[in-house]
């Protein structure tokens, strides 16, 4: 039986941030997701805000990693061509009691160390986003708060990992942790077959890590150990036109109540305006339904920060689970919960990351190395370790020179097939051989942006089918949107091939 | 970079722009260049296989493919050049906005930039996707456009699905309900949220009623179901502010939700180029020969307004190439006059938004227009400078799904010259 | 026994609305039609309808995997759905001229399918 070193659970930010990491060492390391790309979880439906940390209560292990992670997000997004943006992001207060709790929010990031933090008046932030509510009567400016393209840099960490000798398998489903006596010895796996099989198997590991967001409190237990109890929290998103980007720079946040950041709204890195989240608690883990209410509560809420915003800009809706802990469960402290239980030895737990786990990821991964170090497991870093990652060329983004240096090389970048995101069919070819092959429609999405302008896929999706089908050396019958049971035809038209 | 010049530039292939270049090479205009970034001329037409189309301009019930070929083989015979595969990317003007620059990539020539005197612009338009509706619920595989689905279909061969629900009743909507039937696949059923079909009753008839697919007016979808692929919709009635009414909803088992539920002109490169936007349409401020509001540039076809019949849409641009020729030529008369049109009682708009004045016989000139409600009853269509009647025109009704077309008569001139405005409204008879 | 009835005329894309008056099967009167053909619309209407078809028809050797076709005239309304199923397992070859005959007397109806379009060959 093949034995590694260590087994990350979950291939989100967090598991691909820390699959990184260890890439750094000679381990054999394997990352695990049950998703058909990585970053399909909580990952890929956030606000994608890189905090700067005046929200967590000083002390916590959330105040302390927002604050090393948000440093750390310039270097690692450079090293991982990865879109990030120092913006800067306001908590605006519309009212006299709001103003009040600026001084305390301010206090607080103080208290956690957080620089580049200014108070600044109604009139000041309505000329430095002039949309802003006219009840702006003041607003915390943070400096160092940011955007980023969040499954970018999941898919980017994945990557350089991969190229660092990570193996990762996905539509692999951990169903137990295995253990001998004290010792956790791996896990038990369940893979798609080819013919729709389920194969099940054993494989052996010195280290399990779970990383894996919603499910953490599920392998806990099936590890025999309990302590964590995870209740999903939904957030739904409204996402505008790029047109709407004219109205919002940056990030605006209202004044936090006690179960929430509130509904924002911020412009995104791929200068989209976003609406959202509200929060819900539910009870399916699954269910990133958005519901009619929660749509109509996020415009009202987005609506009193920026009263102008246009409903026809509408081009999407989403939904993303928070990972909160149950307010029941033993430990609760309203923390994430990163540790090597005592009760076994070679489990490590990434439970309830929730925000700012996305700002937080890359101190979390140099926090897991540093406590499975203190645990015992020998690390020799690699000489060839390569922090980078190949990044495709971005048509969108070059100089006009740059493109027809591009088309020259390879007249494939010459062909656009999605109009609304510029996006061509060189990409797509790029993105279906990378490291981590897009080998499905939304994992293409997530690498190229294809698809996800004003027209959603309408015209692209047929092109694209193809050109995947092509490369991928595929039926566009075994295509899918994600994975699974989600193709994207069901056959063809005629009988006769 | 390559850079080019010519005479007259068209954005689109569709039927649109084929008739603009063919024009306006008859009118002289020496260097026509239309460019298309699909594989072959045609727009969307290609993937239109019923029939329906020509029979004012060709007195021919075509299919689409039959439409578009005749007007690509009389562009190529007039001498129009055509680039396939090329897309633009942008238009970008001078600093004094008296020139352009269209800036264009294909696989084939790289980028390219193009100078031309007149530009055309035909792009058609895009169809409504479900995340402008914000349809709640899930988003599983198999939520489709049914444009996007007509091509899968018509051209690639391949099924969206096996059980169709329809929300919206569009013609392509219809169309497809119809195609999808004949390839095997059933339709569940067809929603509308208006109480009356949004299409052509002529489509109504023979692709929803000829093959017994369940219509529901006043009816949407407030639900998606499946996480994979879908797997059910709730369909609910709604009140006449389209809230869903409780009490009134229907699981209905499927795999597929189609949407067609409107259509938006492809303006992007037209804001871009600084041409005056008509919030009402979403299309080009133009006048009746189809001169947007920056000098040089001209529009035609969906682009404007979305037109349901292809023959207005050639008539349309007929008149633009005609005049972006005569742009091109210089033989287009500086001195004129403009009177805006009004959309009065029961119109939704008018198209187009101003009329330039003198009429000329040899131009021609049509006010387009769509109603607002639907009346299924005697109405007058009544076009008045400033309250002087012009034309008292009878319909038996009138409908949103039916484009309504006034000639305008050059022997107004005079009584225009004094005029303010032009004013179109529908009433009861 | 007269009754009114309303036809939507299909024969072109005008959509006449007309209302005829009808005792069974037999046409009495009629308004609401712009030209001669929507009278013989009704009449069919009224006792043999039929419609035109338009589908696909699989081709090989050319740059798209399927031609479109059409009945070169109304097919019975009632056999819509088996002739574009027959349709179905038909295979042309490129290159297919624009009205070439794909299928003639298509199920013994005396209507052949034409194609609506010219495909090359391309090897
Ligand atoms: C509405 C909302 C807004 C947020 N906004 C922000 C923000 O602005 N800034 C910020 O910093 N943070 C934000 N967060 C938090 C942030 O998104 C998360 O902390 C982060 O994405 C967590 O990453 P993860 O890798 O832990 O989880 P996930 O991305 O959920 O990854 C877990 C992975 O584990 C896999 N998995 C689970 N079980 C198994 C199994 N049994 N076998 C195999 N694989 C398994 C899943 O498929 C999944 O891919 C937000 C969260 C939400 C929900
Ligand atoms: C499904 C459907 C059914 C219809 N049925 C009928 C019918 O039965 N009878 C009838 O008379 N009419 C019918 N119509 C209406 C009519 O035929 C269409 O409205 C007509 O095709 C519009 O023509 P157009 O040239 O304006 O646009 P299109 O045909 O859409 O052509 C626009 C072209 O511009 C190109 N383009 C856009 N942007 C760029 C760019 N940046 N660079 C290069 N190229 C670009 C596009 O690729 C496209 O080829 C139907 C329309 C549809 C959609
Ligand atoms: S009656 Fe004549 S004009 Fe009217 S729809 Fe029929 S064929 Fe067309």
């Amino acid at each position: 039986m093949t034995s590694y070193d260590v087994i990350v659970i979950g291939a989100g930010v967090v598991g691909s941030m820390i699959a990184r990491a260890l890439a750094r060492y000679r381990l054999r390391t394997l990352l695990l997701d049950k998703a058909a790309d990585v970053g399909e979880g909580t990952t890929k439906a956030n606000t994608a805000i890189v905090h700067a940390g005046y929200d967590a209560k000083p002390g916590t292990l959330k105040a302390r990693l927002n604050l090393a992670g948000n440093a750390q997000y310039d270097r690692v997004c450079s090293e991982l061509g990865v879109e990030f943006d120092r913006c800067g992001t306001y908590v605006v207060a519309a009212s006299a009691e709001e103003r009040i709790s600026l001084d305390e929010l301010y206090a607080r990031g103080r208290q956690n160390g957080v620089p580049g933090m200014t108070l600044i008046d109604g009139a000041e932030m309505r000329r430095r986003e002039p949309s802003v509510t006219p009840q702006a009567v003041g607003a915390l400016y943070a400096a160092t708060g940011g955007i980023v393209d969040p499954f970018g840099l999941c898919i980017a960490a994945a990557e350089c990992a991969v190229l660092n000798g990570v193996e990762l398998a996905l539509e692999t489903e951990v169903t137990g942790i295995v253990r001998e006596g004290r010792r956790v010895a791996g896990v038990e796996i369940r893979k798609q077959m080819p013919g729709g099989n389920l194969a099940v198997q054993k494989l052996a590991s010195r280290w399990v890590v779970i990383a894996a967001g919603l499910w953490a409190d599920d392998l806990l237990h099936s590890a025999g150990l309990d302590g964590l109890s995870i209740t999903p929290r939904k957030g739904e998103y409204y996402v505008l036109d790029r047109v709407a980007a004219g109205q919002v720079h940056t990030v605006l946040f209202p004044c936090p109540t006690a179960f929430s950041k509130g509904i924002l709204v911020t412009r995104t890195i791929h200068g989209n305006v976003m609406l959202g989240p509200n929060s819900v608690s539910i009870s399916d883990k699954d269910d990133l339904a958005c519901t009619r209410e929660g749509l109509d509560e996020v415009m009202q809420g987005a609506l009193k920060l920026v009263p102008g915003l246009d409903r026809r800009q509408i081009i999407r809706t989403f939904a993303g689970l928070r990972a909160t802990q149950r307010p029941t469960g033993r430990s609760n402290t309203g923390d994430f919960v990163i540790e090597v239980p005592r009760e076994v030895d070679g489990l490590l737990l990434c439970g309830a990351i929730e925000s700012p786990g996305l700002a937080a990821a890359p101190a979390i991964a140099a926090y897991v190395v540093d406590l499975l170090r203190g645990a015992g497991l020998t690390l020799v870093e690699r000489p060839d370790y390569d922090p980078t990652r190949p990044v495709q060329p971005r048509f969108s983004h070059l100089s006009r020179e740059e493109q027809q240096a591009l088309i020259a090389r390879d007249p494939r970048h010459g062909n656009i097939v999605c109009r609304c995101e510029t996006v061509t069919e060189g990409e797509i070819v790029a993105a279906c051989h990378a490291p981590i092959p897009a080998r499905t429609y939304d994992a293409l999405k997530r690498r190229t942006r294809l698809g996800t302008g004003r027209c959603q896929g309408g015209f692209d999706t047929p092109l694209a089918i193809e050109i995947m089908a092509r490369e991928l050396g595929v039926s566009p019958l075994d295509l899918t949107l994600k994975g699974g049971g989600s193709r994207l035809v069901t056959r063809q038209t005629k009988a006769v091939a | 970079m390559r850079n080019l010049r010519c005479d007259v530039l068209v954005i689109g292939s569709g039927p649109a722009g084929l008739a603009a270049a063919y024009q306006a090479r008859e009118c002289g205009a020496r260097d026509v260049l239309v460019i298309e970034r699909n594989a072959e001329l045609g727009g969307i037409l290609p993937q239109c296989i019923h029939n329906g189309f020509g029979v004012r301009v060709f007195q021919s019930d075509l299919t689409g493919p039959e439409y578009v070929a005749r007007w690509a083989r009389m562009a190529a015979e007039a001498g129009v050049r055509t680039l396939t595969r090329t897309m633009v990317l942008a238009i970008e003007s001078s600093p004094d906005g008296a020139r352009r620059r269209v800036i264009a990539t294909s696989g084939a020539d790289g980028m390219l930039a193009i100078e031309p005197t007149a530009l055309v612009l035909a792009m058609g338009c895009r169809e409504r996707p479900r995340g402008a509706l914000a349809i709640p619920g899930l988003r599983p595989a198999g939520v489709y456009t049914a444009g996007t689905a007509q091509r899968l279909v018509n051209i690639e061969g391949y099924m969206p699905g096996e059980r169709h629900v329809i929300l919206g009743s569009g013609d392509i909507g219809m169309i497809m309900a119809r195609r999808l039937t004949l390839e095997g696949a059933r339709v569940e059923a067809m929603c509308e949220i208006l109480p009356y079909v949004s299409g052509l009753r002529r489509n109504l008839v023979q692709c929803v009623m000829d093959y017994d697919i369940p219509l529901h007016l006043s009816t949407t979808v407030i639900d998606v179901a499946g996480r994979e692929r879908v797997e059910s919709v709730t369909i609910a009635q709604v009140d006449a502010a389209w809230r869903p009414i409780a009490g009134t909803e229907r699981v209905l088992p499927c795999d597929t939700l189609l949407l067609s539920v409107g259509l938006i002109p492809e303006n992007e490169l037209s804001r871009a180029a600084g041409v005056m936007i008509d919030p009402v349409t979403g299309g080009p401020v133009v006048d009746q020969a189809g001169a947007t509001s920056v000098p040089g540039v001209y529009a035609a076809g969906n682009v404007v307004h979305v037109y349901d019949l292809v023959d207005d849409v050639t008539a349309s641009a007929l008149r633009a190439g005609r005049s972006a020729a005569g742009c091109a030529c210089c033989t287009l008369l500086a001195e004129s006059c403009e009177l805006p049109v009004t959309a009065g009682e029961n119109v939704h708009h008018v198209v187009p938004q101003r009329v330039r004045l003198p009429l000329v016989p040899e131009e021609g000139a049509t006010l387009e227009l769509r109603v607002r409600q639907p009346v299924e009853k005697a109405v007058r269509v009544r076009l008045s400078a400033d309250g002087d009647v012009l034309l008292n025109k009878r319909l038996r009704y009138v409908r949103p799904s039916e484009m309504i077309g006034l000639a305008l008569q050059p022997e107004w001139n005079e009584r225009l010259t004094s005029a303010g405005g032009l004013q179109v409204d529908v009433e009861e008879a | 026994m007269e009754e009114q009835r309303h036809f939507v005329c299909v024969t072109c894309p005008v959509g006449c609305n007309i209302e005829a008056k009808v005792r069974g099967t037999e046409l009495l009167t009629l308004v609401g039609n712009r030209c001669a053909r929507g009278v013989d619309f009704v009449k069919e209407e009224l006792t043999a309808p039929r419609r035109m078809l338009t589908t696909t028809v699989r081709v090989r050797g050319a740059a798209l995997p399927l031609v479109p076709v059409r009945s070169e005239a109304p097919v019975p309304k009632g056999r819509l759905l088996e002739i574009a199923a027959h349709l179905r397992d038909v295979v042309l070859d490129a290159p297919v001229a624009e009205h070439q005959v794909v299928c003639a007397d298509v199920l013994g109806t005396g209507v052949d399918i034409i194609a609506s379009r010219a495909l090359e060959r391309v090897d």
